[in-house]
């Protein structure tokens, strides 16, 4: 690169053309003029964000109560909005990409360029940014509740892992403004992406983002594996586990063992494009497929650690509204290990056509198909989990039913495709685009929607609009059928995917059917929105403080809604599955304990903000090639990090008295209340006190 | 005290033994590679199995993990992850090698 | 041995808060190094893939660029530095003083920089005889497994120096003391790997 003359030395390879407001005024096509648009909403957004929040004040609480916060729920909540924020992102340019291609018979309005710009964004984000969050937001804030746990087992490097995650989402917003993001799709397969094919910053982009948050998710793992293995409270076997809190467990455990390939590729990529490395290049010895084979390593594995913990709020979501014990949990737990074991040994089914033997070939198609196995397993669980329960068709119900209809179709269509010799007429297909949709937005979306209005309630205090709620679930649930389902046909057809436009017309009248269905998705996340302002608006019709609002059967349901930040005033003894149902079931579920004890919590740290701000350094002054900016802020992370293990007062103590007298509080209003029964949940009766029904 | 020095001999002489295990290991190894003489497939096979014990050797004696471990989810961990490790790397390199003999 | 709270060697009951606080840090330490072991079994196999003729494009191979001297020596530092540290351990577990903790740390410290020194001096004769990464992918993956492990040593040996000066700082207390014994074990592990490297890699590629 040798544009940096012009501004010399100190900003590396940046210049004002980079800009999008720069190429939007130079050359105003419909593409750059989208382009810029999406850049002044980041500029326009944050700016108006920063205004608020100095003009209100709230800059203060915020600081202090969350930003700096270790608490676990607070860490949970932050990555759920992260998760939020770009999933709006990721869904406009999901519909965007139907609109193009609903227009795309011979042309369309998108360029080239800015299409795989957008499916590279919208792919990487959609993992890495949305996903991933939002399970982990769920992990962090519900799992150690479910264990009778005061926190996780390192709250600053979970604050730390939050930092980190932040950064990468930070680097892909940035470069909406400077510069262009890889235009070599989530995958970022070389050589395409190697120097010699795209010399811009766009797979920079992707690499550090990637890279780094992938850093973030690995501490995660740690510390939920650690946290499930040495917190759970006196009683709590493994078997006694809450089924969330084992996909939890098998979801940390993918990521301890999965991350690693993702760091090591992405790692290997940055050197074959900074350092003139040799690994995945044309010439020289390099070889591309083992990037491939790197990059599945992760990839595989990856989409299981999503899926699982969507398994997870599923079978809780069933168990709850159906007001009975799971069905066979031991089965279900059998289950999510050995898929998780198992998504260690599919990789190569993600590239068939690449050229190696049939016998290669075969191995990784039946390991694909047995996965199906445990799957179905689950499938049946859930189903005789409701069989002959007294179900309650609440908004996480819909959600759950949409999932068990729309996710096994997806399934089937996976088995297909883990037949090596229907691969290689359909792979690079939109069929593959459909497939894996189907999967992820009916499996891991709805789930997460599905815990996101459960628990909602519990993290906040007050329940979620359910008028609202039904309206957003139908939307999703049918929006998702009318665009994918028309895209297998296209597929079948032959449409390759990532391409921009097309000169078959047998393909426009699904892809005028996708784009409908793109719209009501769009409505989806515009009626999320309302119901959330709605539901603030209403908080006091809709508050449920005493923390039970669903008649719920584990642990995190027996705290005050909030929980206070120490979780449990004493921590629970647990005799059994389903501790909270069967001890209100034997009535003592509410009571005073013997004597309260002072609690050891850590001091609020900025150490994740930090991070933060100087790994959001580094990875610009990288993507840039900024070497002296580099070297400032490795040097300031160090100094942050090793700084931080200087710190000898990081604790501080919460008398017993305090903690006595909030749970007494708590208990009084527990016997002034009045329970509601299964059929009043969603009236303003509920205050989050269940009325006891006969257990099965 | 005089019990705790015991036990410290007694530590002591336990790293001792896996250090002399070690070296005895290294120089042999070294030693097939310097001296030669044996073919390349059984050189390779003799430094693979002497890594290995070396490598079980310093877990014994210097990581303190053994079969006997009161804790055996801390074994179970390292044996697990050993299994995902050879999963991987055996894929890589199969798939790896398949690749090549097919391009060749 | 008295009640084991994690894997690898304990501190003993005798030593009170520290012994308790060490069981979740030392499983959570033994398990990023799982996943970091994870990291280094890639790069092998990458590494044992482009040993041929294809991924060493006519450039040097294993033959013309390893020093098997050179190589013996810094396996003979670096496992004698486990040793010494192993020694550290029991000077801290059986309370032997700051003294005898330092000293057998310095000398942990003094190995482990040799270690580098001659890693690093054969890294530029390869760079002065032209067997620099970007001239084929048997290089590159070299390249990128050899150094990473330097690295990590590199680290290491930075943790020691801070953890020397905490000693000095705030004395044996028990934060100081669960550090050293993840050190510990990190250093331990390193000389793992390095039987893996000396194997696959250094003895591997010129028997």
């Amino acid at each position: 690169m040798t544009t940096s003359a012009d501004w010399g030395w100190p900003l590396g390879v940046f210049i004002p053309e980079q800009l999008s407001f720069v190429r939007a005024f130079n050359n105003p096509t419909t593409s750059e003029l989208i382009g810029a648009g999406a850049a002044s909403l980041v500029v326009l957004g944050g700016l108006a964000l920063a205004v608020f929040l100095i003009w209100s004040g709230w800059w203060r609480p915020i600081w202090r109560d969350w930003l700096t916060s270790t608490d676990h729920k607070r860490i949970g909540i932050m990555y759920i909005v992260l998760s939020l924020v770009m999933l709006s992102r990721g869904v406009i340019e999901g519909a965007l990409m139907r609109t193009q291609q609903a227009a795309g018979l011979n042309g369309g309005f998108l360029t080239p360029d800015h299409f795989a710009e957008l499916f590279s964004t919208h792919g990487t984000i959609m993992v890495f940014f949305v996903a991933m969050p939002f399970v982990t937001g769920f992990i962090n804030y519900i799992m150690p509740l479910q264990i009778g746990a005061r926190d996780m087992s390192f709250p600053v490097m979970n604050q730390v892992s939050l930092g980190l995650t932040v950064v990468g989402a930070t680097l892909v917003m940035i470069s909406l403004v400077l510069g262009q993001f890889s235009t070599g799709g989530w995958t970022a397969y070389p050589p395409y992406t190697g120097k010699v094919f795209s010399p811009g910053v766009g797979p920079d982009y992707w690499i550090w983002s990637v890279a780094i948050a992938g850093i973030g998710s690995t501490l995660t793992g740690i510390n939920v594996a650690v946290t499930i293995y040495k917190e759970r409270a006196p009683g709590m076997h493994l078997f006694r586990m809450p089924l969330f809190t084992w996909t939890a467990l098998c979801a940390a455990i993918i990521l301890i063992f999965a991350m690693p390939p993702l760091t090591v590729s992405t790692l290997m990529l940055a050197m074959d494009r900074y350092l003139d490395f040799h690994f995945f290049t044309n010439d020289l010895g390099g070889n591309m497929m083992n990037y491939a084979n790197l990059f599945w390593l992760f990839g595989h594995p990856e989409v299981y650690l999503l899926v699982l913990p969507a398994y997870g709020i599923f079978s809780e979501v069933f168990a709850t509204y159906s007001g009975k014990r799971l069905y066979s949990y031991t089965s279900l737990v059998y289950a999510t290990m050995a898929i998780a074991v198992l998504s260690f040994t599919v990789w190569l089914h993600h590239f068939f056509t690449m050229g190696q033997g049939a016998n290669v070939n075969i191995a990784f198609g039946i390991a694909t198909m047995v996965i199906a196995i445990p799957t179905g397993v689950k499938v049946y669980d859930w189903m005789a989990t409701m069989f002959r329960g007294r179900i309650r068709f609440s908004v996480p119900m819909v959600y759950a039913t949409g999932f068990l209809i729309l996710f096994v179709i997806g399934g089937l269509t996976g088995v297909i495709l883990a037949n090596p010799t229907i691969d290689y007429q359909v792979h690079n297909s939109v069929f593959l685009v459909a497939h894996f949709h189907n999967v992820l937005i009916p499996g891991v979306l709805y789930g997460m929607l599905a815990g996101y209005h459960f628990w909602f309630p519990k993290a906040f205090g007050f329940r979620l609009s359910e008028g609202w709620g039904y309206v957003t679930a139908t939307l999703w649930i049918f929006g998702f059928a009318f665009t994918f389902f028309p895209i297998y046909f296209v597929g079948l057809l032959g449409m390759p995917r990532r391409s921009v436009s097309y000169s078959d017309p047998a393909f426009e009248p699904f892809m005028l059917v996708a784009v409908f269905g793109a719209a009501m998705i769009l409505s989806a996340l515009g009626a999320l929105v309302v119901q959330l302002l709605v539901s603030i608006r209403k908080r006091e019709t809709f508050s449920v403080p005493l923390g039970d609002p669903w008649n719920g059967r584990t642990l995190e349901w027996a705290t005050p809604s909030p929980p206070p930040e120490y979780n449990f005033a004493i921590i629970p003894t647990v005799t059994d599955r389903d501790m909270f149902a069967v001890a209100k079931a034997q009535g003592n579920a509410f009571e005073k304990p013997a004597e309260y004890e002072d609690i050891t919590l850590p001091k609020n740290t900025a150490i994740g903000m930090m991070v933060w701000v100087s790994g959001t350094g580094l990875g610009l002054a990288l993507v840039w090639q900024v070497w002296w900016l580099v070297l400032v802020c490795v040097i300031g992370m160090l100094v942050v990090l090793i700084g931080n293990t200087f710190r000898t007062d990081a604790h501080r103590v919460i008398p017993a008295a305090e903690v006595a007298a909030a749970h007494q509080a708590w208990l009084d209003q527990i016997a002034a209340a009045t329970p509601v029964g299964r059929l009043g949940e969603a009236t303003p009766h509920n205050k989050g006190l269940a009325a006891q029904e006969a257990v099965q | 005290m005089t019990d705790d020095n015991a036990e410290l001999h007694h530590e002591l002489r336990q790293y001792l033994i896996g250090f002399a295990l070690s070296l005895a290991l290294t120089v042999v190894a070294f030693g097939l590679v310097a001296w030669g003489g044996l073919a390349f497939k059984t050189a390779l096979a003799t430094i693979g199995a002497l890594a290995i014990i070396q490598i079980i050797v310093q877990f014994r004696y210097f990581l303190h993990i053994d079969l006997s471990a009161q804790k055996r989810e801390d074994l179970h961990l390292v044996l697990f992850t050993i299994l995902l490790l050879t999963i991987m790397a055996a894929g890589t390199i199969w798939i790896m090698s398949n690749l090549a003999v097919r391009m060749m | 041995m008295t009640e084991q709270l994690h894997p690898g060697l304990n501190l003993g009951p005798q030593h009170g808060k520290a012994h308790e606080h060490a069981e979740t840090v030392m499983f959570g330490f033994w398990v990023f190094l799982m996943s970091d072991l994870v990291i280094f079994g890639v790069i092998f196999a990458t590494y044992v893939t482009t040993v041929n003729p294809m991924g060493i494009a006519g450039g040097p191979g294993p033959a013309d660029i390893f020093d098997l001297k050179s190589v013996f020596i810094q396996t003979m530092l670096l496992l004698t530095s486990s040793l010494t540290f192993g020694i550290a351990t029991l000077m801290l577990r059986h309370k032997k003083g700051v003294r005898h903790v330092v000293l057998w740390l310095s000398v942990t410290l003094a190995l482990g920089l040799g270690f580098l020194i001659f890693e690093v001096r054969d890294f530029s004769t390869m760079f002065a005889n032209g067997a620099a990464p970007s001239r084929s992918g048997f290089l590159s993956a070299f390249f990128a497994l050899v150094p990473l492990h330097g690295l990590h040593v590199a680290s290491g040996a930075v943790w020691l120096v801070v953890m020397m000066m905490q000693i000095t700082l705030f004395g044996l207390v028990p934060m100081v003391k669960t550090r050293l014994l993840r050190l510990a074990l990190f250093w331990h592990f390193l000389d793992v790997i390095w039987i893996g490297i000396f194997s696959i890699v250094y003895l591997g590629g010129l028997a």
